[in-house]
């Protein structure tokens, strides 16, 4: 086997030997050399990469060159001495982030960024005190506010992360820098809204927006209003990723899981009821599962309408995605609705009832690590008349946001549980919010139904991980279901592309719009490229299934009462009444 | 603005013009430039078949077309106007020629007439700077003027008609 060549440098005081190919600023962290950075990110792990090397806030000294050279997009090279802490280079970086400063917005106070701006913490780190470029005019760039997004450009500092998430990441194509000089803008073709272009909603772009320019729809205010009002009862749910990431805005370690602390929180803030998403994820296992066994065993029977694969239609962005690209496919996922709405519908229609509470008094409130969400509230399939079935989705920044207002210190709070019957859920449910999970939690009862036995191995291990693209084969008594999972919208558009020219091999498809799943939602708290972060909270969920008692959804008790209560079965029409959708054609040209 | 719907087979060039550079992302600036010439603009459903066939986001293409000054999305006027900035031409006058353009036509720079009629564009050096100052009148160069003489210009072009 040929050898990986190394090249050996020196960085500062320090030698150190790299693999070739490694850039300045790699070899600088291996060291412990922490080089500022505003543009770059790189996401080990995913395909999340951006080096545009625009910024120029990495610049360092390299002996025999003339000119400071951008350490993100440097190569070390045999018997290179950088320096990366002269004078010089620290005037330098000084003088690019006034620079930049020059033409950004002065709102610090009010920006819905503060004390999380990559570009703010810059200006602290390098001392800056005062302006010294005033001159240039500011120019009044796009603002929008849409379901889910909200666009400030004039704050924008064409770091173009934004745009490489949105075109290579997620191939949406969305968003792109249009004109150039002082003109320039970052905005979907034509300078359209975003509410008129392709864009998802995931909010991918939000998550790696180093400034105010991308943020999300704020509801914290209008969740203060609701939970104020003595007329309304105002109940919440709280999708599985939350409570892996939620302690993270408290200062606590990423992977940190705060599921007791999170439901007192919520009812000291006021809620009537702490219910959870994760019983509506274990009632979407119970839809889908006996919609991905109808399929099945109707294809296997020769019955040509029966379309495989079947995809998995809990993600909000995912389903924006095929209804904008692939409307000739409208037929192929599942037309179980989201664990949200499922929440939504079964707490108005049902539950709502049996409590005696009149609809135009209860609030549906979600709390999701997700930006579409937002949008999906807004779905007029899933609203009666002009009620919506969920009245709005708060994402976990807002909510930690909120908990301060309310003087809750999280780490104070002493563990709780969800109120029943709408807060009981199964280990199944729980791991929804990670790549995987979903498929995982099917296959717990798809096996059991399918084969008629028990599972001697819960974990299906074989599913799990953050490879973008992971398929796996899964003996159901003899028949061999094969499985596929994708997150990261652009890992999708590959397997739809597969399946679109006959190449597809797979049964079942679980799809996520966002790496990693939930877990990296546009809506969770800013991990600032690393993707360890990710790791522990999907670590922490897989943590959480591990210590329930129950882990398949169709053990769920309550779940068993619902079907028994109200719905009959699985597909009956009740349940496609409430807990089904149909796709729509939304392609531009 | 409207959005302006293609004639057919100006879509269909559109497309052989991409097949002709092998539906290739990397030529998006020639694919572009040539279907520029077909019309003088590029409309927004042309952008579109573009992103189309070469497989790529309609915003990059939009963001290349409003990157460089050459590609436009408003259509040329019967007699594109371009007024050479170069430095020979913006020396001995051609800023003077181009205000009294201006203000003749009612337009400003990148803009056409109501009628379609005029289209007026600032260029760079057309090579004939022995002429200074030049205008050029779509393909034809007229050298050495003075704002006076824009009037009779204006007029012989549309008493020719």
């Amino acid at each position: 086997m040929e050898e990986k060549k190394v090249v050996s440098l020196k960085i500062d005081r320090h030698e150190i030997t790299v693999p070739e190919g490694t850039t300045i600023l790699e070899a600088a962290r291996l060291l412990g050399i922490d080089i500022p950075t505003l543009c770059h990110v790189d996401i080990k792990g995913t395909c999340i990469r951006n080096t545009p090397a625009s910024c120029r806030v990495c610049v360092v000294e390299i002996e025999g060159r003339k000119n400071l050279a951008p350490a993100c997009s440097t190569r070390c090279t045999e018997g290179m001495v950088v320096l990366t802490s002269t004078l010089r280079v620290m005037n330098a970086r000084k003088i690019v982030t006034e620079l930049i400063l020059s033409d950004h917005p002065n709102e610090c106070l009010t920006c819905p960024k503060s004390g999380d701006c990559e570009l703010q913490n810059l200006a602290l780190r390098f001392n800056i005190r005062e302006m010294p470029f005033n001159g240039g005019e500011l120019s009044s760039r796009k603002r929008e506010v849409t379901a889910s997004i909200v666009r400030n450009m004039d704050k924008c500092i064409f770091c173009r992360r934004c745009e490489t998430v949105c075109n290579e990441v997620q191939t949406v194509g969305a968003l792109g820098a249009i004109r150039r000089g002082f003109n320039t803008t970052i905005a979907p073709a034509f300078d359209k809204m975003m509410a008129e272009s392709e864009c998802t909603y995931c909010g991918q772009c939000v998550a790696v927006c180093p400034v105010g320019a991308l943020t999300e729809r704020d509801h914290t205010n209008r969740l203060l209003e609701d939970l104020t009002d003595p007329d309304k009862v105002v109940i919440v749910q709280t999708a599985p990723a939350v409570r892996a990431a939620l302690g993270e805005e408290f200062g606590m370690k990423p992977g940190t899981l705060v599921t007791g602390k999170m439901v007192t929180a919520l009812r000291e803030m006021g809620f009537d009821y702490v219910f959870d998403t994760d019983f509506a994820a274990d009632l979407t296992i119970m839809e889908e599962g006996s919609e991905i066994l109808q399929r099945l065993e109707n294809h296997l029977h020769g019955d040509k309408s029966a379309k495989l694969p079947i995809l998995t239609s809990c993600c909000p962005a995912w389903v924006n995605f095929f209804e904008h690209y692939f409307p000739d496919m409208l037929d192929i996922p599942s037309t179980a609705r989201s664990p949200q709405q499922m929440f939504g519908s079964v707490a108005k229609h049902y539950w709502a009832k049996k409590m005696g509470i009149p609809k135009e008094k209860l609030v549906v409130v979600s709390i999701m690590p997700c930006l579409a969400k937002k949008y999906e509230c807004d779905r007029d399939e899933f609203k009666d008349g002009k009620v919506p079935d969920v009245d709005y989705s708060l994402s976990t920044r807002e909510l930690a946001r909120i908990i301060k207002r309310f003087n809750i210190s999280l780490e104070n709070m002493a563990d709780s549980d969800f109120d029943k019957p709408l807060g009981e859920s199964t280990g199944a449910g729980v791991i929804f919010g990670t790549t995987g999970g979903v498929m995982e939690a099917a296959l717990r009862s798809v096996y059991e139904i399918y084969t008629g036995k028990p599972l001697a191995r819960i974990d299906f291990q074989e599913v799990r991980g953050f490879e973008g693209i992971r398929e796996a084969e899964i003996d159901l008594d003899g028949f061999k279901l094969k499985v596929g999972i994708a997150h990261g919208l652009g890992n999708a558009r590959r397997l739809l592309n597969d399946i679109r020219s006959g190449k597809n091999h797979y049964h079942v498809i679980e799809i996520m719009a966002c790496p990693g799943g939930c877990v990296g939602g546009g809506g969770q708290p800013i991990h600032h490229g690393n993707s360890e972060i990710l790791k522990a909270r999907a670590e922490a969920l897989y943590r959480e299934d591990r210590n329930k008692v129950l882990r398949k959804a169709h053990e769920n008790p309550f779940i068993i009462k619902l079907y028994e209560d109200y719905l009959g079965k699985p597909l009956s029409e009740k349940a496609h009444q409430l807990l089904h959708t149909h796709y729509f054609n939304k392609q531009n040209d | 603005m409207a959005e302006i719907k293609l004639a057919c087979n100006i879509a269909s060039q559109v497309e052989e013009i991409c097949d002709r550079h092998h539906n290739k992302p990397g030529e998006l600036i020639n694919i572009l430039h040539e279907a520029q010439s077909l019309q003088g603009y590029l409309p927004e459903a042309m952008q579109r078949i573009i992103a189309r066939k070469l497989d790529i986001p309609v915003s990059k293409v939009y963001g290349v077309v409003t990157f460089y000054t050459f590609f436009t999305m408003t259509p040329k006027g019967k007699y594109p106007i371009s007024v050479c900035m170069g430095t020979a031409c913006y020396v001995r006058g051609g800023e003077k020629l181009l205000e009294e353009l201006k203000r003749r036509l009612g337009i400003e720079v990148g803009q056409t007439t109501p009628d379609g009629k005029f289209s007026l564009d600032c260029l760079r050096c057309v090579g004939a700077c022995g002429l200074a100052p030049v205008v050029m009148i779509g393909e034809k160069v007229y050298g050495r003027l003075q704002a006076a003489d824009i009037k009779g210009i204006l007029e012989n072009l549309i008493s020719a008609e």
